[in-house]
């Protein structure tokens, strides 16, 4: 015992009460995550065959056993390309524009907060622009390219957000000894910025195309549906995976519904292997880092 | 120093490197200043984009845009915003709710309680709370939550139906309160990261200054870092509000899609913008998917102001701290 006066029991016990609660909300918290995993898994598994993953839902009812998600799993892939393809070079330029040339201008400042603003748009109203823009006015047909170019602008801000935050971390001390030794500005970042912190600009990247990968209502607008595989995104509908479960999952029959938790479970497979491995990138980066 | 130090005046590069890369310099600074403005044109277009295409049906509408009940674009072409509005706001109003406590206990939990080796991977664990695709809560939220939710919404029902918010005749698993119970669960991971990075940023010496003065751990917490932290919590609570008007698929699938404006948020009823664009635009005509058009605009609108707020809120803050540092 020491000399100090002990805290009195009343406020001895609204610590331990709050510090249960505190632990008690994780809980709370962690409780959805696994019942969702955990009924994805079991239910997913059902349907999870080759035929499944080797068909497509061609001439199949709602009733009927059987039936694939072959052309959403293809659509999903090449429209999240296609995505990939369109915002990575823009969302790099742009941050490297933010950190490397735009340092306090109003431009720049202006930029930044709007891709701040961008990242809470919603996903339908992406959906719902690129169909105002590229199919009502310009006439083009539902595709999977359509459904690409509204998944790219929920993946731009993404992109530009955690590269910006990585060049921002890299020590003005390289930059300088590159000018030092003669280095125009733009071979400098191409040369000493841009790999000096490139696994931390790929996982940024991967986890932007884990997000747009399970996204279902840009799609719904813009992709359509179809039942039959369709190799070409830039010409008639297309089927995506997320659109896949949406779509069995609202067909009341338990076979639609079994293939909707096979179509989740290989949607989850995909999204979880991105931020797995999004991750582990990061994580050996910290580590390459320290030594 | 075995090689002395020569400076080679002759050099050409080493005078003016800019001359042999001058080009490169001028096409790359250009083409990124070019990416950046086109971020900002894509912002105008959408908005630009939406009015033209949402003006023609709003013309031909032959009720109240903004006080119609019905949503009927497709035949008697009457359709307004109102009830969908109510929707959206109570929804996502009533997921902030159930998801506020949870989100400040679990960052609270991450920064300050757990220990330092493990708040990393569990605040990765939340963090994956949102990797799971909008989709897959919609379906485990039909399948699952929807039959699990009646019994105690039956007791709640019964027990506190004299409160107009439990109130009501029939009770429903595809009600009010489902959606927004998982819409609480979708939005709680980013409330919880922006919260739990103010949090981690409250200066040491304010909390060693508490304890210092014989604070209890709690004590610590509610002088030191709460108050710190209030304006990171605010915006997270409005991100988080911004992130559960758009949620889309997840509430498409459990709402009923009535059309009323009712705060019994356990009876069968409910529906948002969002649901009512992915449930509604299968069967559109032209006119009816100007309609759901002229509704996304709205949301595009609410949504934009909400978060411009958090943002402010934000950047106010970042400023604060900065001078005071």
């Amino acid at each position: 015992m020491t000399g100090i006066q002990r805290v009195s029991a009343g406020r001895r016990l609204k610590d331990r009460l709050i510090r249960s609660l505190v632990y008690l909300s994780f809980v709370v918290a962690v409780i959805p995550l696994i019942a969702v995993l955990w009924m994805v898994i079991r239910n997913g598994l059902a349907r999870f065959d080759v035929e499944f993953l080797t068909h497509s839902m061609r001439n199949i009812g709602a009733r009927d056993v059987g039936g694939g998600a072959y052309h959403a799993i293809l659509g999903t892939l090449e429209q999240v390309l296609l995505a990939s393809a369109i915002s990575i070079p823009i969302g790099l330029l742009t941050a490297i524009y933010l950190v490397e040339y735009g340092q306090g201008t109003r431009l720049s400042r202006m930029i930044s907060f709007f891709v701040d603003v961008m990242t809470g748009i919603p996903s339908v109203v992406a959906g719902l622009f690129v169909l105002a823009f590229w199919i009502l006015v310009l006439g083009m047909p539902f595709s999977g390219f359509a459904g690409a170019l509204a998944l790219s602008i929920l993946m731009m801000p993404t992109v530009v957000r955690s590269t910006e935050e990585m060049l921002k971390l890299v020590p003005n001390d390289l930059r300088e000894a590159s000018y030092a030794l003669g280095v125009p500005k733009w071979r400098t970042i191409v040369k000493v910025v841009l790999p000096t912190s490139l696994s931390g600009i790929v996982t940024g990247v991967m986890l932007a195309i884990a997000r747009v990968a399970g996204e279902t209502a840009p799609l719904l607008l813009t992709v359509f549906f179809t039942d039959s595989i369709n190799r070409n995104p830039f010409t008639g509908p297309q089927m995506g995976l997320p659109l896949y479960v949406f779509d069995q999952a609202s067909r009341p029959t338990d076979s639609a519904v079994d293939r909707a938790w096979a179509g989740a479970l290989a949607l989850i497979l995909i999204v979880m292997l991105l931020n797995l491995a999004a991750r582990l990138i990061g994580r050996w980066r910290s580590s390459a880092r320290k030594r | 120093m075995a090689t002395p130090l020569r400076i080679r005046t002759d050099e050409p590069s080493l005078r003016s490197p800019s001359r042999r890369h001058g080009g490169g310099e001028s096409l790359f600074r250009r083409a990124s200043t070019a990416a950046g403005v086109l971020l900002l044109l894509i912002m105008a277009a959408i908005a630009v984009f939406l009015v033209v295409e949402a003006l023609p049906a709003l013309r031909a509408n032959r009720g109240n845009f903004l006080t119609t009940l019905t949503w009927e674009p497709n035949g008697s072409q009457s359709f307004g915003i109102a009830a969908l509005a109510f929707g959206t706001l109570v929804s996502a109003l009533l997921a902030l709710l159930l998801a506020m406590p949870v989100a400040i206990g679990v960052a609270l939990f991450i920064s300050h309680y757990a220990p330092r080796r493990l708040a990393g991977v569990l605040g990765y664990v939340i963090d994956l709370l949102a990797a799971v695709p909008s989709v897959v809560y919609g379906l485990w939220g039909v399948v699952f939550l929807v039959p699990a939710v009646q019994g105690p919404f039956r007791f709640l029902n019964e027990h506190l139906g004299f409160i107009p918010l439990f109130g009501g005749d029939t009770v429903a698993g595809r009600s009010m309160l489902t959606a927004a119970l998982v819409l609480a669960v979708m939005i709680l991971p980013i409330i919880t990261a922006v919260s739990r990075e103010v949090f981690l940023q409250v200066p040491r010496t304010h909390e060693e200054a508490a304890l210092a003065l014989g604070a209890t751990h709690w004590e610590t917490i509610r002088i030191a870092v709460l108050p710190f932290g209030r304006p990171g919590v605010i915006s997270a609570a409005m991100l988080g509000l911004g992130r559960a008007m758009g949620e889309t698929i997840a509430v498409a699938l459990i709402f009923p899609a009535t059309f009323d404006i009712s705060l019994r948020i356990l009876t069968p009823q409910g529906n948002s913008i969002a649901a009512n664009i992915a449930n509604g635009f299968g069967e559109a005509t032209p006119i009816g998917r100007g309609a759901l058009i002229a509704s996304g605009l709205v949301l595009f609108v609410i949504t934009l102001l909400v978060n411009m707020g958090a943002r402010l809120i934000v950047a106010r803050r970042r400023e604060y701290s900065g001078a005071a540092a």
